[in-house]
């Protein structure tokens, strides 16, 4: 009973086995591919390990305030920015392992050539918000 | 009638359904929608009220009869429906004779299904607080913080996984305690209040079972539970024992528990629960932090190590030495358990408390530059907000502290 996010990047993660961009694939293979990424969704909600996700926009503005009675600074999207999110998905499983496993599995969607990715996805455990009660009985 | 009260006669009213011959998954659902029907009705609507009223007997045993008929109906309609889609006939035909409920209570067998070992720990959690607890699905993923469709597929995929398991066939007590003592853990979330209703659940089980360990987590429940009001400041941050306000401990809540520990361990069958509520009990007792028992806190640590040689329980039992023997000591222990054991947790099961163990032994060894680093690092690897926070602020309060 932990929750976790699994983050794709678009860029920032180290290259794939198969590291085939998405527009040279054949239409199909992408077809393939985004039905694995449903039913992989469809999979962990009928397991009930499913809590949420979603795809992001590759573009984003960086905001920070600036001082009182001004408006928010906008900025961006920066070229130079590493690490680039594609999309996120939070899961709650029983273990880590069961996590490192389901993360496995999404990484091995179809694509170039029908093949797997091999993408590499970030693995994130979800920070409580309380400690457990017995586990620490000096408090 | 409460909702509390209600939900009390959950697992009688599911088990009268099974022993007619309702597969359990069906009697389950049924037995939910009586339940929500009652809470929904019963303060406000006077009809299912009145139906009380003129029927004799205790309020209790009636209220449970009224839960009966109810779930049975919605049982024989859920299978008629059923039937009629498959175009199959329908093999529950007639309703029994109306009459009073059996006196043989299969609660017990119920929480043994519910926390059968084919079932992973979150799924016997979720099946337990629905089909023991009465609890809504609703209320279990708002508790969980998860989807109500996925808690949902996780009930009903539980209940398939238990669909072959004899209702009659006896079942391992520690399963079920390990289930009570999760959802003990969880605290407080949503509307729900789980560690009450873990409290509920577990003397239900006492009620039912003689066994010391049931009684002894009883026990260990009700001493944490007296403290709980102080775990926390008005602001959420963690209070740690040692400077939680004893005044506003839940005194008789502490006296029951150790009434129910003393019991337990005149049983001479020592287990770990015992155990851990005996060192609950000890703190429990102690009227002031200068005044806590430390040696014999420490023998109990060793005693549970003995039981269960689980690496939380060696930490534990580290802070312990470093109380009773003073903070060399505890650093001492700290290195063997270094020792003993390969430090480099895999990155799954880390133990994030080590290194906050370790800051604290050198803040009290004089140590201030070492336990302030100490408590930087254990903030980063703390498993949850309320303990990131704490531990941050001790390395704030070092650092600021030196820098005079």
């Amino acid at each position: 009973m932990a929750k976790y996010l699994l983050l794709k990047h678009y860029r920032g993660a180290p290259a794939a086995v198969n590291d085939v961009p998405m527009d040279q694939w054949a239409p199909e293979e992408v077809s393939a591919h985004l039905k694995y990424m449903n039913d992989f969704a469809a999979r962990l909600e009928e397991t009930g390990e499913f809590v949420g996700g979603q795809a992001l926009a590759p573009e984003g503005t960086w905001v920070r305030y600036d001082g009182e009675g001004r408006p928010p600074v906008t900025d961006g999207p920066f070229a130079e920015t590493k690490d680039l999110i594609a999309g996120w998905m939070v899961i709650d499983v029983d273990s880590y392992e069961r996590a490192v496993e389901l993360a496995g599995e999404l990484s091995a969607a179809p694509g170039a050539g029908g093949n797997p990715i091999h993408e590499w996805l970030e693995l994130r455990p979800f920070l409580a918000e309380h400690s457990t009660v017995t586990e620490c009985p000096h408090r | 009638m409460n909702e509390a009260l209600i939900r009390s006669l959950t697992p009688s009213v599911l088990a009268v359904l099974v022993r007619r011959g309702a597969d359990f998954a069906a009697a389950e659902d049924a037995v939910q929608d009586a339940l929500v029907e009652a809470v929904r009705g019963w303060p406000a609507d006077p009809s299912p009220s009145s139906r009380l009223r003129s029927s004799r007997g205790d309020p209790i045993r009636d209220a449970k009869g009224w839960l009966v008929t109810v779930a049975w109906r919605k049982f024989l309609d859920a299978s008629r429906s059923d039937a009629a889609r498959r175009r199959r006939e329908d093999r529950v035909e007639e309703e029994p004779a109306p009459g009073p409920t059996p006196a043989v209570d299969d609660t017990l067998q119920l929480y043994f299904l519910c926390a059968h070992p084919s079932l992973t720990p979150s799924s016997a959690v979720a099946l337990t607080l629905r089909a023991v607890g009465g609890l809504t699905t609703r209320q279990i993923a708002q508790a969980y913080l998860v989807p109500e469709a996925t808690m949902a597929q996780r009930i009903s995929r539980a209940k398939r996984t238990v669909s072959d398991v004899r209702f009659d066939q006896p079942g391992d007590v520690a399963t079920v305690l390990r289930v009570l003592y999760l959802v003990f853990n969880e605290g407080y979330s949503g509307d729900v209040d789980l560690s009450a209703e873990a409290i509920r659940l577990t003397r239900q089980l006492a009620a039912r079972i003689d066994h010391p360990e049931v009684a002894g987590l009883l026990a260990l429940m009700l001493l944490h539970h007296a403290r709980r009001a102080t775990r926390t400041a008005p602001d959420g941050s963690l209070v740690p024992l040692a400077e939680q306000d004893r005044a506003r401990w839940d005194t008789g809540m502490i006296a029951q528990g150790v009434a129910i520990l003393q019991a337990a361990l005149a049983r001479d069958r020592l287990g770990e629960f015992q155990a851990q509520a005996a060192i609950a009990a000890l703190h429990a007792d102690a009227p002031t932090v200068e005044e806590t028992d430390w040696v014999q806190i420490l023998e109990w640590y060793d005693e549970l190590v003995r039981l269960t040689d689980s690496p939380v329980v060696r930490l534990n039992r580290v802070v312990a030495v470093g109380e009773a023997d003073g903070p060399r000591a505890g650093l001492a222990a700290l290195a063997e358990l270094n020792d003993s054991a390969p430090t480099s947790a895999s990155r799954g099961s880390p133990m994030p408390r080590h290194t906050a163990v370790a800051a604290y032994l050198h803040e009290r060894d004089g140590d201030l530059a070492t336990a302030a680093r100490l408590y930087a690092e254990a903030a980063h690897q703390a498993p949850n907000l309320a303990e990131r926070d704490y531990l941050t602020r001790q390395a704030a309060r070092l650092n600021t502290l030196r820098r005079g």
